[in-house]
């Protein structure tokens, strides 16, 4: 006959199962991000700077496009000055996007940058971008930021087009505390 | 942890019981509401998650009605957007958590200690708790639809931010009936692993199991696993939501895909949750009326074990279209192609138990054999959608909607509904009526494939799910979809009636019930007494 403490034994080691699982789930978060930046997918780029490139221009060019979103409730007016370049691999540009705060308050912006296809995150490399910084603005004011970028030669021949999408998020309230995106 | 809460004895059940188990018992049933209130009974505690069970089934019908109604003509009727949103969210939400899952565990409570020989569930204090933290946890989802801003309406998958940011504030309602209904089928999984691993009767080897036994073991063992997760999504959006952390919110470093990525690793082995113990139920009924035994027992257990392993290697098929690399494409539509084998192995089985066999077609075998074609045709059209490139195409729409109903309806509803058939005898000790059970079933599947096989149609032309206008081409269609629905969900009275009925009407079932039954529940007496198998039965 089976003992009542049998059964309780079993459901214990059950009980703890279950107490991991759920720890697991929680440990998803950190495990899918760096899942994510170890193979470059989901677009997540580094923030990082990257080094100039110098004497290894490839003749191959591509086409990328520059796209700007503003996240939920940013009220800044936010745009790229061109909308797409032709690059050679290699060779270092130098482009903007305008931001305008239109608003009758001082604020504080962050752009977080996202690249389509994600195999060719790896491979854009800024080596200057307003997204490594936190960008104020007084109430009315207008800015050009700066962005220069590089692709490595050895891109994936099969990737044309590249799309470098960045979405300003407004963080006023949070200025002054450490960002998660920051510490990346 | 013998209960000893029920001193009043009712003398004609006690003599039941001295007559079914030989020798004395001092127990019976409570009389009035304490009965169920108190019950450590796994026969009382199944007919109460059955009871629920049904409840629910009535309540998202209703809603699914309401749905139907709307969806009847194109243009907006009788429903206003919002409220149409949270019907098919609260549809899907009490189907899944509120019909589907505890009619499963009131099965499993009524019969897994019959079928194997033990007095109880092992654990019979936590059964009664598990049950009853369920009608609270509906209470509470129910209740959101009152308050200002309405129920859930993101949707039964809740995705983030939708479920977060743009929830109405009865989300927090929402989250803790999710907790609770998690807590309530954790402890019923413990329990079922328990009793099956430790309360066997002598002899009854793990692979002379009944297969509604292996095939809920292995449930179990995936609700242990999943659930504890989905706890976990819920709590990172009420953190989200009341805390400031941003788990889901790209403003604030989080990811929004990181949502349906932890979600569908809950969510896939789910679905499995609904399907696997309707492949046991259905592998005692088919043998039974064919009069043969069942066909590739041992592949049976294996292909169920596997389908269970499958199951948490495929989740992302659901989002093939959140921008994956290819790799992650193909990995995830090869691997969900596999589950057919397994899954056809099974069908095979039951096909081949039925070759030659000496086959009656009684409401059970019925429903029965209506699962096997129609849960196929729902396999096919999960092939189809498996095709990562084509899935493109039928996302979203009402493709899969029909999809996932041929598996859940024809699929886990039949399979119970054939398991109350086949058991209920054993349970009241009284034949239903085998006119009105046929009725009902033509009727439920004339309805079904009325209601659901028009979707794949709309879902193949474009037609988007949970929106509740559409396109004048989809009008026809929508109209007939409509009208079996309606002839589905009223059929439905029928099987109450006819369950009522053979509660209250007398017409002896033998112990056998029926010709071809094999197994322990069988050898009992019908109805099956309080107590049943106090010395453990000898198993050849």
């Amino acid at each position: 006959m089976i003992k009542p403490v049998d059964n309780h034994k079993l459901a214990a080691k059950l009980l703890l199962g279950v107490t991991l699982m759920f720890g697991f789930g929680f440990a998803l978060v950190p495990l899918y991000d760096v899942f994510c930046r170890v193979t470059g997918i989901n677009g997540k780029v580094d923030l990082t700077p990257g080094a100039y490139l110098a004497g290894a221009i490839s003749s191959r060019s591509i086409k990328i496009q520059f796209i700007a979103v503003n996240n939920q409730t940013m009220p800044w007016k936010f745009k790229p000055k061109e909308p797409s370049m032709n690059v050679k691999l290699g060779q270092t540009y130098q482009t903007a996007y305008l931001a305008a705060n239109m608003t009758e308050n001082d604020m504080v912006a962050q752009a977080v940058p996202s690249v389509s296809p994600s195999a060719a995150a790896a491979y854009l490399q800024k080596v200057d971008c307003f997204c490594f910084n936190r960008q104020p603005l007084a109430a009315g004011e207008q800015k050009e930021m700066g962005l220069a970028f590089n692709i490595l030669p050895g891109m994936p021949e099969y990737i044309k087009t590249i799309t470098l999408s960045y979405t300003l998020f407004d963080i006023t309230a949070a200025d002054g505390k450490e960002l998660a995106s920051a510490q990346q | 942890m013998t209960p000893s809460t029920e001193q009043i004895v009712s003398k004609d059940i006690e003599d039941q019981a001295v007559q079914a188990t030989g020798f004395e018992d001092h127990h019976g049933p409570a009389k009035g509401f304490s009965r169920w209130l108190y019950t450590t009974n796994h026969k009382d505690i199944g007919s109460m998650y059955l009871w629920f069970s049904l409840a629910m089934f009535m309540t998202g019908g209703c809603m699914a009605l309401l749905v139907r109604l709307e969806l009847f003509q194109p243009g907006l009727q009788f429903l206003e957007p919002e409220f149409f949103n949270q019907m098919t969210t609260m549809h899907g939400l009490i189907m899944v958590f509120g019909a589907v899952m505890p009619a499963f565990v009131g099965l499993a409570n009524w019969m897994i200690p019959m079928m194997i020989g033990a007095p109880d569930m092992a654990l019979p204090r936590l059964n009664n708790w598990s049950f009853w933290i369920l009608p609270f946890a509906f209470s509470m989802m129910l209740m959101t639809l009152f308050m200002d801003g309405g129920g859930p309406n993101f949707g039964w998958t809740f995705y983030a931010p939708l479920s977060t940011t743009f929830a109405p504030p009865s989300v927090t309602f929402f989250i803790f009936a999710v907790h609770m209904m998690g807590i309530s089928s954790i402890m019923g999984a413990i329990n079922v692993i328990v009793t099956i691993l430790n309360m066997r009767a002598p002899d009854m080897k793990m692979m002379k199991l009944p297969l509604f036994v292996w095939t809920w073991l292995i449930t179990a063992f995936l609700l242990i696993l999943v659930m504890p997760v989905l706890a976990g999504v819920v709590t990172m959006m009420l953190m989200d939501i009341h805390f400031g952390t941003s788990f889901f919110s790209a403003a604030g470093g989080g990811d929004p895909v990181l949502f349906q990525h932890i979600f569908w690793f809950f969510g896939h082995p789910e679905v499995y949750i609904m399907i696997l113990p309707a492949f046991g139920i259905i592998s005692e009924i088919i043998p039974t009326f064919s009069r043969k035994k069942l066909f590739g027992y041992s592949s049976m257990v294996y292909a169920t074990s596997s389908i269970a392993f499958l199951s948490f290697i495929v989740w992302a098929h659901h989002m093939f279209t959140v921008g994956m690399p290819l790799a992650g494409e193909l990995f995830f539509m090869f691997a969900t192609m596999l589950i057919a084998v397994p899954t056809g192995v099974k069908v095979f089985n039951w096909v081949a138990t039925m070759f030659r066999g000496s086959m009656t077609f009684e409401t059970p075998m019925l429903f029965a054999i209506a699962f096997v074609v129609l849960f196929s045709i729902g396999g096919f059209s999960g092939l189809m959608l498996a095709i990562a490139p084509a899935d493109y195409q039928y996302h979203d729409t009402y493709f899969v909607v029909a999809h996932f109903h041929y598996v859940l309806v024809p699929g886990s509803i039949f399979s119970i509904m054939a398991g109350v058939y086949y058991w209920l005898p054993k349970w009241t000790g009284n034949y239903y009526d085998e006119q009105m059970g046929k009725l009902h079933f033509w009727l439920s599947f004339i309805g079904i494939n009325i209601t659901f096989f028009p979707m794949h149609f709309v879902g193949l032309a474009g037609m988007p799910r949970r929106i509740p206008d559409y396109a004048l081409q989809f009008a026809d269609f929508n109209a007939i979809s409509s009208v079996g629905a309606f002839i589905f969900g009223f059929s439905q009275l029928l099987f109450i009636y006819n369950v009522v009925c053979c509660i209250r009407k007398r017409n002896q079932a033998s112990k056998q019930v029926w010709e071809g039954a094999n197994g322990l529940e069988w050898t009992l007496p019908s109805p099956a007494p309080y107590h049943t198998f106090t010395t453990p039965p000898k198993v050849d």
